[in-house]
């Protein structure tokens, strides 16, 4: 049966829909996925370290989280080619704030900065998702998130990435209690009040279950953990706190040293 | 008179679903793509000559299934049955390679029934080929053929459109060349058996890590005149490690707004009639449980 009978081969006569045009694409899409989460006094920012194009790994160990300050740590996702720079002009920024202020920057005070700096290129954009994690001024833990023309945004928890889809509406369940319902008679969940043993574990567990199930998560992951000033490590560094295969490192501090505490835990992922 | 409304062609393509699937798309956002698998499938011939080994193929592929960047089976198989000495492996669209390994190895079954002689592996790939040509790469079946015949070991590479290479080591998919990298520095003529295992496995591997389309496991099939070898998950290098945490949830966790019950067993009444169903003598009639709870009033319990 044909539908065009008086014109049988109408499919060929059809104009392209537009002039066919070859433009350069200065973006590329580097997989991985970055997440963090706030405590009461501490923040936990953490990334895997694939950096892939298409079907091919271009390197199993590139950073994607940045330790800014004694209290501010960024991690960034998308395009790492504008993600490694936005961090160098961001730490560059921070440089020029300690010579004109004599202190460094405070942690609320570099997420407006980074609004400014990603607002800055609206018609040509760093094609990064941000998140901003640590401690601040009050020495509570927060995070901020980021979309790329620097809409912002203080919150609990965030994931973003190639598995944000798959890790958030985890974290959502795990952190904000979504879709769970408090046992009769008992306290309601408050978010942001989990201890940091749970909190590590739950970032461990979505990094290896996003490996599972996405290809361009991998590898090897970064776990960056700031600590309030004069908040206890035990819970960290004491015996048998770690998970097997887990390194622990603390990073000293970058500037006079307020008393927070940055440490970093790495920990291999799958590498299929 | 007769309408000349519909009007069949008589010979050549029939293209009338292409204004269809054009309006199709346009409505949707795009046409519909179908799940695709990045994949690492490879062949070798091994044995003869010196090796003092008997003469045979031996297949490979990894076992990721993907659905863009999803990994939408950790553990499938993709070396596909064609007879009892011919085997096939996938790559490209699932669906594509499992339908036209399925349809080939029927028809591989009918013409051995019919010649009263097992098919060769040229006749297995000229099968495929005619088919596949006819669809125009439509049919999205990447594949590696390899099997035992009448001839000797034969091992061949059919792809999508229709074309053959007939060649001693070959890989496809996502991961031929991850694979054909390990294939074109280590492969030898002749080798025995187990040499051809471990160098398979090893450019299977070698897709499974260094390709993102592939991953999981090694499967590996060895044919020789004596008969296949399925060696299904002969390696598992990417086993996945326990959860730190313990995801149960507290009975009670999801919250409801009503509550109903009922019993799903409704009363049932039975009467012999004629034939198959009349009253057998000396057969006991046991009525069906009704009442309360799952099993009728003494039934199972659930949930205790």
């Amino acid at each position: 049966m044909a539908l065009y009978h008086n014109q049988p081969m109408a499919h060929a006569q059809e104009p392209t829909a537009a002039p066919i045009e070859h433009r350069f694409n200065p973006y590329s899409d580097n997989g991985g996925s970055i997440l963090a989460i706030a405590g009461t006094d501490f923040s936990v920012i953490a990334g895997d370290t694939r950096q892939s194009e298409g079907y091919n790994i271009q390197t199993r160990y590139a950073r994607k989280v940045w330790q800014l300050t004694d209290k501010a740590v960024l991690a960034t996702n998308g395009f790492a080619a504008d993600g490694n720079n936005f961090v160098k002009r961001v730490k560059q920024r921070l440089e020029w704030y300690e010579h004109a202020h004599h202190k460094p920057m405070g942690l609320k005070s570099i997420a407006r900065m980074i609004q400014t700096m990603l607002y800055g290129k609206r018609f040509f954009p760093y094609y990064v998702y941000n998140i901003l994690g640590g401690i601040e001024e009050d020495g509570s833990g927060a995070v901020y998130s980021f979309d790329p023309v620097g809409s912002y945004e203080r919150e609990a928890c965030r994931a973003a990435g190639a598995a944000q889809s798959l890790i958030q509406p985890f974290l959502d369940n795990q952190i904000y209690f979504k879709n769970q319902q408090p046992e009769p008679g008992s306290q309601p969940f408050i978010p942001g009040n989990l201890p940091l043993a749970t909190v590590l574990s739950l970032v461990v567990d979505s990094f290896t279950s996003a490996t599972e199930r996405h290809i361009e998560v991998g590898d090897g992951m970064e776990i960056y953990i700031v600590m309030a000033r004069d908040r206890t490590t035990d819970d960290l560094l004491g015996e048998g706190k770690l998970q097997k295969g887990m390194e622990i490192e603390e990073l000293g501090t970058l500037g006079e040293g307020q008393g927070e505490r940055t440490f970093l835990v790495r920990q291999a992922l799958k590498r299929d | 008179m007769v309408s000349k409304a519909v009007e069949t062609p008589n010979a050549g393509f029939d293209f009338s679903n292409y204004a269809r699937n054009e309006f199709f798309g346009q409505r949707l956002q795009g046409i519909p793509k179908a799940t695709s698998t990045g994949t690492t499938i490879v062949g070798v011939i091994f044995g003869g000559g010196d090796s003092g080994e008997e003469p045979g193929v031996c297949l490979g592929a990894d076992t990721r299934a993907t659905g863009g960047p999803i990994v939408a089976d950790k553990n499938c198989e993709k070396i596909h049955y064609l007879t009892p000495q011919i085997r096939c492996c996938g790559a490209g669209t699932a669906a594509d390679t499992e339908f036209v390994t399925n349809l080939i190895s029927s028809n591989l079954e009918l013409h051995a029934l019919s010649q009263g002689r097992p098919a060769r592996v040229v006749t297995a790939m000229t099968m495929l080929k005619q088919y596949l040509f006819r669809y125009q790469g439509h049919v999205g079946a990447h594949l590696v053929l390899g099997g035992v015949d009448v001839t000797g070991p034969q091992l061949f590479t059919v792809h999508a459109h229709g074309s053959t290479d007939k060649l001693p080591y070959v890989t496809m998919g996502s991961g031929s060349l991850a694979a054909m990298a390990v294939f074109e520095s280590s492969f030898k003529e002749n080798m025995k058996r187990e040499e051809a295992i471990a160098l398979v496995s090893r450019a299977i591997r070698s897709g499974i890590f260094n390709d993102l389309g592939s991953g999981s496991n090694v499967d590996v099939a060895v044919i020789t005149k004596n008969g296949t070898e399925n060696l299904r998950n002969y390696e598992m290098p990417n086993e996945r490690g326990l959860k730190s945490r313990n995801y149960k949830f507290r009975r009670g966790t999801t919250a409801w707004t009503k509550e109903s019950i009922r019993s799903l067993i409704v009363s049932e009444e039975i009467k012999s009639t004629s034939g198959a169903g009349k009253d057998q003598g000396g057969v006991e009639v046991v009525p069906v449980p009704t009442g309360a709870g799952a099993g009728g009033e003494e039934g199972m319990e659930i949930d205790s």
